[in-house]
């Protein structure tokens, strides 16, 4: 079935009172001509005005295969059966997580289900913070730290209630954790619906067409200065720089880690290595993505996965001039960088 | 545990779609019933169609939305909807509102009693309602996944998270758990009430011998398994899931424990929906491709009732007598074959 058939689904996570209800407002009231249904946590309780409203229990089943990360939304599962009743009565599905929620499950249930594989796809994962409370809640709250890591579109909210030096400090934060992700920042939840919606995050046709700082800038993909023109300056005021004028921090339990070559890899030796990787350590690896160069292969392979599900697929063919280089990015918990590093460079063809 | 070797390959079929009269229903089906003699497809949306033999066509609105789940006892069609209503449809085409949630949440699940006792579940929670009009209800751990009644007493099994759980609803003890790990989507008790087969999330079913909640696995699908039913008599239970039907073997005291089960009717295609014969050792089965073939369980001998090369056959049903068979695809495209 045609990818395009396929009706995109957007999660909305956020730490609770950082903005995710008055984002998907704005998102159903925005004269856009689209239909959403609206998948939220507690049924009626909230002030949405939407015609296709589903209460979910964010059920968290583990699946029966002895992989104790492998857990999906078993309501996710159910609601999105019954919404296909209705196909051609919506264009978007948006799942409203608790402030509490850990989003894997949510993108596992797309990776493992197959008939919410045939209907659906996963668009992205959309994490609201509040620029006032969020470098608390990193310290205190888990699942404010997931959400970040877990972002491909960070909404950075109630700029307007914190100073510039309290901003740079937290956006420091969110880029010490998940330097990848789209930042946008916000107030009242005000930003571009194209911004937020129709990413094709987990599209891996688009995985670097919506990545452009991790394919082109390298290492130093810190910013996104794409939508934050007016705010772009403010970076000079600071000294300890990465050449974007941001501090660094380094989050103390979760980081990103990125490994490229020009050398070409060995197909026999990486996909083992990847999916033995993710096998032993993927209850600490929340994302990883790739784009890789193969040993006598003119196509360039690409891959992302959640926790230790994995999918890839040859993209396209490597552009004349265009370096053949292999990039990959693991964003996790306490992950073992020289192991991982050390094995990536055994994977290189002799 | 027993496992299902990998399927075959067609020889040429002998025909029967000259006699099937083609009904076109121009909206997509999800089930298929018999109301006396009178098919009865379930929409996804909004409405069911009633269908005599003549291909006479009486359609009634019971849902203001999506319809999720349905069950007949061939008087009347129990069916639950996204509008949170709870409607019955019988034979006459006269509609009943049995229940209406008060929230408007989805009714997910549905199954009928022989004596005329409905139950119905709302997210965790199953409701029954017996031949005396009184309502009971049981709360699960988890979403219901599936109910079904037994064959014998008032006695209703709800499937969820990580087992079964068997309810008396005219007895005030909780009820009785069964369990084995992952998520059972639906359920069902052999007809002569001594196994519970589930069918699961994964790939799978699951079932136990009731006198002692003996285990026995199933599995070895490609696919999940969305449709099953149990042959005339009960010795077997006809499943979809797999590019063949699946028939497990429950004859014996062991049901399908240390047996291979019998794969008939192979084709290119994943079997998408079977309905047993009520009377004779034969079966329905229809295709991911469109494919519908009567089959027979002792030598797998096919008849083919429709072509393929549309989309996925989603209902099958007999008439109480077994003279007619009704079938639909997902978008409509809807048949009646008479015997």
């Amino acid at each position: 079935m045609a990818e395009v058939s396929k009706i995109p689904v957007t999660v909305l996570t956020g730490y609770l009172g950082a903005g995710k209800t008055t984002l998907l407002n704005r998102i159903l009231s925005e004269n856009h001509g689209k239909k959403y249904a609206v998948i939220v946590n507690e049924f009626g309780e909230i002030g949405i005005d939407n015609d296709l409203i589903i209460g979910a229990d964010e059920e968290v089943f583990e699946m029966n295969n002895g992989c104790i990360c492998c857990t999906v939304r078993g309501d996710l599962v159910r609601i999105l059966d019954g919404l296909m009743k209705r196909k051609g009565k919506f264009d978007a599905i948006i799942v409203e997580t608790t402030g509490l929620a850990d989003p894997a499950p949510v993108a596992q249930t797309f990776f493992v289900d197959e008939d919410v594989q045939k209907n659906a796809r996963l668009d992205a994962v959309v994490t609201v913070a509040d620029a006032k409370w969020l470098s608390e809640r990193l310290r205190d709250a888990p699942e404010a730290k997931n959400q970040i890591a877990f972002a491909d579109v960070i909404v950075l909210n109630k700029t307007d209630l914190v100073s510039r030096p309290e901003l740079a400090e937290v956006e420091a934060r969110i880029r010490g954790i998940n330097p990848y992700a789209k930042l946008h920042r916000t107030e009242r939840c005000k930003v571009a619906l194209s911004d937020v919606l129709e990413r094709g995050a987990f599209d891996l046709d688009r995985i670097l067409e919506i990545e452009p700082d991790f394919l082109e800038a390298g290492d130093e993909h810190d910013h996104d200065h794409d939508h934050d023109h007016h705010h772009g300056h403010d970076h000079h005021h600071h000294d300890h720089d990465h050449g974007h004028g941001l501090k660094h921090y380094h989050d103390e339990d979760m980081q990103s880690l990125s490994l490229r070559s020009d050398k070409p890899l060995d197909p026999t030796k990486f996909m083992p290595w990847l999916q033995n990787l993710v096998a032993t350590e993927g209850q600490k690896i929340l994302r990883s993505k790739g784009i890789l160069a193969f040993h006598g292969d003119d196509d360039r392979y690409v891959f992302q996965g959640v926790h230790m599900m994995l999918e890839g697929d040859h993209q396209r063919k490597w552009k004349d001039g265009e370096p053949r280089e292999s990039r990959l990015v693991f964003i996790g918990r306490e992950l073992p960088e020289q192991t991982i590093r050390d094995g990536f460079e055994r994977c290189f063809a002799s | 545990m027993s496992d299902i070797p990998s399927g075959g390959v067609a020889p040429s079929i002998p025909s029967v779609t000259d006699r099937v009269r083609p009904i076109a229903l121009g909206a997509p089906v999800t089930s298929a019933h018999f109301l006396a003699e009178r098919a009865c497809f379930v929409g996804a949306e909004e409405s069911v169609a009633l269908v005599d033999t003549e291909g006479q066509i009486e359609r009634l609105t019971i849902h203001g939305g999506g319809i999720l789940c349905a069950a007949s006892d061939g008087s009347r069609i129990v069916t639950g909807g996204d509008d949170g209503k709870l409607v019955a449809v019988d034979g006459k085409g006269d509609i009943t509102q049995l229940a209406l949630d008060a929230k408007r949440r989805w009714i997910d699940n549905v199954a009928l009693h022989g004596d005329g006792a409905v139950a119905w579940s709302v997210g965790k929670t199953a409701f029954v309602r017996s031949g005396k009009n009184e309502n009971k209800f049981f709360e699960v751990p988890s979403t219901v996944g599936g109910l079904a009644f037994a064959p014998k007493g008032l006695r209703l099994a709800i499937a969820h998270y990580g087992g079964v759980t068997l309810w008396f609803p005219n007895m005030a003890a909780n009820g009785e758990f069964l369990q084995w790990a992952g998520s059972h989507l639906g359920v069902t008790f052999s007809p002569d009430n001594k196994f519970l087969v589930t069918a699961m999330h994964e790939p799978a079913m699951h079932g136990w011998r009731l006198a002692d909640n003996r285990h026995m696995r199933m599995s070895g699908y490609p696919g999940r398994v969305k449709s099953f039913g149990w042959s005339a008599g009960g010795k077997f239970l006809a499943t979809s899931g797999a590019d063949t039907v699946i028939l497990w073997p429950f004859a014996s005291k062991d049901g399908p424990m240390g047996k291979e089960p019998a794969m008939l009717a192979p084709l290119q295609a994943r079997v998408t929906a079977v309905a047993c014969h009520p009377k004779q050792n034969i079966l329905a089965a229809g295709y991911g491709d469109g494919t519908v073939l009567m089959v027979r369980m002792e030598d797998g001998g096919e008849l083919l009732v429709r072509r393929n090369g549309t989309p996925a056959i989603a209902a099958l049903a007999w008439n109480a007598k077994g003279t007619v068979l009704a079938f639909s695809d997902e978008v409509g495209d809807a048949g009646l074959l008479t015997l």
